[in-house]
């Protein structure tokens, strides 16, 4: 299951998603608004998607996992819109018959989704607003 | 040609507008559009990267443009 939402996640959701009788570990991973960036005071953050080809390059990192590793399911849920400190911007959940995997899995998606998933993150201060890695 | 470019994240401020009309001499490719985007928008030039995706995927640089394609420049990705 790969979701964007603009609503808040629910992270039971992503978990029952991949929840099974073989697998006897679920590995979630969830990434929420840090308070601070660099020193900075973080207001709040805006989340922006190319939602059709956000879901397609999802699809693709989560079908190499599952090439990869013997996962029996993974499910992604994206947040996007405005978001406080401390919301849940994404959960990542992966289960497979035997935690190592699940805990690799887990991991290569979030670092894959970050380089490579067409979703943009501004960050807003107290004085300036960034869109986080745009610049060197 | 004549496409449309559309436009997310910080590219979107840069130019000012969601989407971007564009004239284009036929069979160009991917490379002289991002070049005549830096050329008019040189703040574009100044981004960590600047890809563009084609129909829904990450396009090679010598790809041949058509008018219907779904042109959208991808600035450096933060998701997660």
């Amino acid at each position: 299951m790969i979701v964007l939402t603009s609503k808040p996640i629910n992270v039971q959701r992503a978990i029952d998603e991949v929840s099974s009788a073989e697998a006897g570990a679920v590995v979630v991973f969830i990434g929420t608004v840090r308070n601070m960036t660099d020193g900075k005071r973080v207001v709040k953050l805006d989340f922006e998607a190319y939602d059709k080809m956000a879901i397609s390059e999802l699809e693709k990192i989560v079908n190499e996992a599952v090439d990869q590793w013997p996962i029996k399911n993974i499910s992604v849920i994206h947040r996007t819109g405005n978001l406080r400190i401390s919301d849940i911007a994404v959960v990542i959940a992966a289960s497979s018959p035997h935690r190592k995997e699940a805990f690799r899995a887990c991991e290569f998606v979030i670092d894959t989704l970050k380089e490579t998933v067409p979703i943009w993150k501004k960050e807003f201060f107290e004085d300036e607003e960034i869109w986080v890695a745009a610049h060197p | 040609m004549r496409l449309n470019v559309k436009l997310y994240g910080i590219t979107k401020e840069i130019v000012g507008q969601t989407e971007l009309k564009y004239c284009l001499s036929s069979s160009s490719d991917v490379s002289s559009l991002r070049k005549e985007l830096k050329r008019e928008y040189p703040e574009l030039g100044r981004l960590t990267s600047l890809l563009v995706a084609v129909n829904g995927e990450y396009a090679p640089r010598d790809l041949v443009l058509n008018e219907q394609d779904e042109v959208v420049l991808i600035p450096p990705v933060s998701g997660g």
